[in-house]
């Protein structure tokens, strides 16, 4: 299996479309570097089932994130940091 | 064997620790009942809970509920509240035990928190709460594999059931080791994941989930998170809050109102003329009694936000109204604080504490007054009767107009605020599992919303009334031969001053007066036109009667110049001491004050100004 081919970044997975989560993306700005560790710290971490349940109107800012048994708001861009393997 | 240990006592103080929405706040309920104490982390505006409970043996323990905190690792006002409580920094303090509750339906996430306290030196218990919903939903707990893998241990609770807590309470008599503060360091990244893969590790050997999640909440969202039919159900919710408040509120504050009415008759009849049946029933009576009459709409307007929130719905009303709020710079965050300032500033400014980014936070503290809250409805009502007699129509829309009016311009000064600010703030909003809310719950919650304005009235409102009344029943010392005796009062004096100041936007002195108190408590403006033009009678005779000289006397320009004025002015001193607390600093006390003198002004003189100028 092609690694690099099927990871897409969290914000560009279809609606309601389960997948895995495959890495955080690396952060430089240190309030990037929190805001890893605060998603760390909410569960997102490798090997975590994810969705999106729902999109804010217009299709889109914010993002609702399923992962675990905890629903999320997030914006895109924090979505972003958090690369995922859609389910084949 | 109590005996055998040395250092080791019975838990006299104690702390409930747990990440928001692990229904804590239920189970603290439960455990103390009325017998809690609201007030304020020193230095803070977080709020504060203690309360009194009595464990299985009788003995009586205090409990401290520490604000939700996801992490130790803070990054909100309440989440750094808790970790210096935990961690032995603050002037409170150190608990003999932690209760470290998590939810039974989200142990993945919980059980870090858990992790993370085990590590304080304060003896740790861990409550697994919402234990039935768990049951319910097919998820199986083993308890004494979770014990011997935490090493601390562990009880079941139900913080919505009667008997939810007897399982903690029968612990809690059971010595505990001395607790000692630790040095605690905030974890990097490689730390908190290795936390992750323990919690990880445990979580499987401990939890049974079936296959197929029970949760509705995902149904549930497909509807009320639809990017239409969400915002048309969350239209249709706010719309049936207002006329309730409106409607319902209006029934109750008749009650009262005819209540002090009867109070003020009967103290009128029975007493001898003289000062003080003037200052108990013009003062007193009439100034408490008028203020009184806010509380059902206050308590009917939380009854709804603390119902939606704890059933989980307003998050989601925050998420489907993030996007339009991004636009003036705000986050979907800043909707609880500002919904709840349509009742009061103030427990809307206290709300702000969620709000993570201290920009964002400052913004929509400043912007909170803004919303029209509800002191400002019979001040409205009695401008709005008095510009449109027997118009009920035309009078609901300029209403709806004046509170669309303040969301406007709250927006526009958020947009002004924020603008050129290039870094969005993060979001990590969760969205919890829908829940009938806890009757227990929502009624001590109103219970505190009620003392915290019935405390106000007692006080401020009361001492700002009889100061009014003494104003203006009091001579000035430079009398005046002729003139009424208001206007050979102090008050009168006063508002001759003031008159300078607020004749360029309309006001004439009689308006200037009433508007002294006003900056007070703007509640007292009507009842201190009513003391102005010394009208008598219960307080529905006074409102009809000035309504009529109203009508009569004022100028169309002055009573459009005067509601403009109630949309922007800065009153209210109870908001003022908010702010300058919740920011730990005069300057955004002064900066609020003064903007919304210049916006009242400015919008007063315009409106004046022009409707004279077409009208001539």
């Amino acid at each position: 299996m092609n690694d690099q081919a099927n990871e897409v970044q969290l914000d560009d997975l279809p609606l309601r479309h389960w997948a895995v989560i495959h890495t955080l993306r690396p952060a430089v700005a240190p309030a990037d570097r929190e805001l890893l560790l605060r998603l760390t710290e909410l569960g997102f971490l490798p090997g975590e089932r994810v969705r999106i349940t729902a999109e804010g109107p217009g299709g889109r800012e914010p993002l609702a994130v399923r992962v675990g048994h905890t629903t999320f708001a997030l914006r895109r861009r924090e979505a972003s940091f958090i690369l995922v393997r859609p389910h084949a | 064997m109590p005996d055998m240990v040395v250092d080791s006592t019975l838990p006299a103080h104690i702390a409930l620790l747990g990440n928001p929405n692990c229904g804590k706040t239920a189970l603290f309920n439960l455990l103390t009942g009325s017998r809690q104490k609201v007030a304020n982390y020193a230095g803070v505006t977080v709020e504060r809970k203690e309360g009194t409970l009595h464990t299985a043996s009788g003995r009586r323990v205090r409990v401290l509920d520490l604000p939700g905190a996801y992490s130790l690792n803070a990054i909100s006002n309440d989440e750094a509240v808790t970790r210096d409580v935990v961690t032995g920094r603050s002037t409170e303090l150190l608990p003999d035990l932690l209760v470290c509750v998590v939810d039974a339906t989200n142990l993945r996430l919980h059980l870090r928190l858990v992790l993370e306290a085990r590590r304080l030196g304060i003896p740790l218990l861990v409550a697994v709460n919402k234990s039935d919903r768990a049951e319910r939903l097919g998820i199986r707990i083993d308890m004494d594999r979770l014990e011997s893998e935490l090493g601390v241990p562990v009880v079941r609770t139900v913080g919505v059931s009667v008997s939810g807590a007897r399982e903690l309470l029968a612990r809690l008599d059971v010595p505990v080791s001395t607790a000692a503060s630790s040095a605690w360091h905030a974890p990097d990244i490689h730390a908190v994941t290795h936390t992750q893969q323990e919690v990880h590790r445990i979580y499987e050997a401990v939890v049974t989930e079936p296959a197929v999640d029970h949760d509705p909440s995902d149904r549930i969202d497909r509807v009320l998170m639809h990017p239409w039919w969400g915002l048309l159900i969350l239209t249709a919710v706010l719309f049936v809050i207002f006329i309730a408040v409106f409607s319902i509120g209006d029934v109750l504050a008749g009650g009262i109102e005819a209540g002090f009415g009867w109070l003020a008759g009967l103290l009128a009849t029975r007493m001898d003329d003289g000062l003080l049946r003037g200052l108990l029933v013009e003062g007193v009576i009439g100034g408490v009694g008028g203020v009184l009459v806010f509380l059902p709409q206050i308590l009917i307007l939380f009854f709804f936000i603390l119902a939606l929130e704890s059933s989980g719905y307003l998050p989601r009303a925050a998420f489907l109204l993030d996007r339009p709020m991004s636009k003036a710079g705000l986050s979907g965050r800043s909707f609880i604080p500002l919904l709840s300032s349509f009742a009061c500033a103030i427990p809307g400014i206290m709300a702000t504490r969620s709000i993570t980014d201290r920009h964002a936070r400052l913004t929509t503290i400043l912007i909170a007054p803004l919303m029209a809250c509800s002191a400002r409805i019979p001040v409205y009502t009695l401008l709005v009767a008095a510009l449109f007699p027997g118009e009920p129509f035309t009078a609901t829309l300029i209403m709806v107009g004046l509170y669309a009016l303040g969301v406007a311009s709250a927006m526009a000064v958020a947009w002004v605020i924020q603008r050129g600010r290039r870094t969005r703030t993060p979001l990590l909003m969760e969205l919890p599992s829908y829940e009938w809310p806890d009757v227990r719950s929502l009624l001590i919650g109103l219970w505190e919303r009620a003392m915290i304005f019935l405390r106000r009235v007692g006080t401020i409102i009361l001492a700002l009334t009889i100061i009014m009344w003494a104003l203006y029943t009091i001579p000035s010392p430079r009398a005046h031969a002729d003139g009424s005796p208001m206007e050979r009062s102090i008050a009168g004096e006063i508002g001759r001053g003031l008159e300078y100041v607020f004749r360029p936007i309309g006001f004439n002195e009689h308006i200037a007066i009433a508007l002294v108190p006003g900056m007070a408590a703007r509640e007292v403006v009507v009842s201190s036109l009513g003391l102005v033009y010394a009208m008598e009678g219960d307080a529905d005779e006074v409102g009809a009667q000035l309504e009529e000289r109203i009508s009569a006397e004022w100028s169309l320009a002055t009573k459009l110049s005067l509601l403009l004025w109630m949309v922007f002015a800065p009153q209210c001193i109870s908001t003022f001491v908010a702010v300058k607390r919740e920011t730990g600093s005069w300057k955004y006390m002064w900066l609020m004050g003064g903007y919304l003198f210049a916006l009242a002004y400015l919008a007063s003189l315009f409106t004046y100004q022009l409707t004279n100028a077409l009208t001539a």
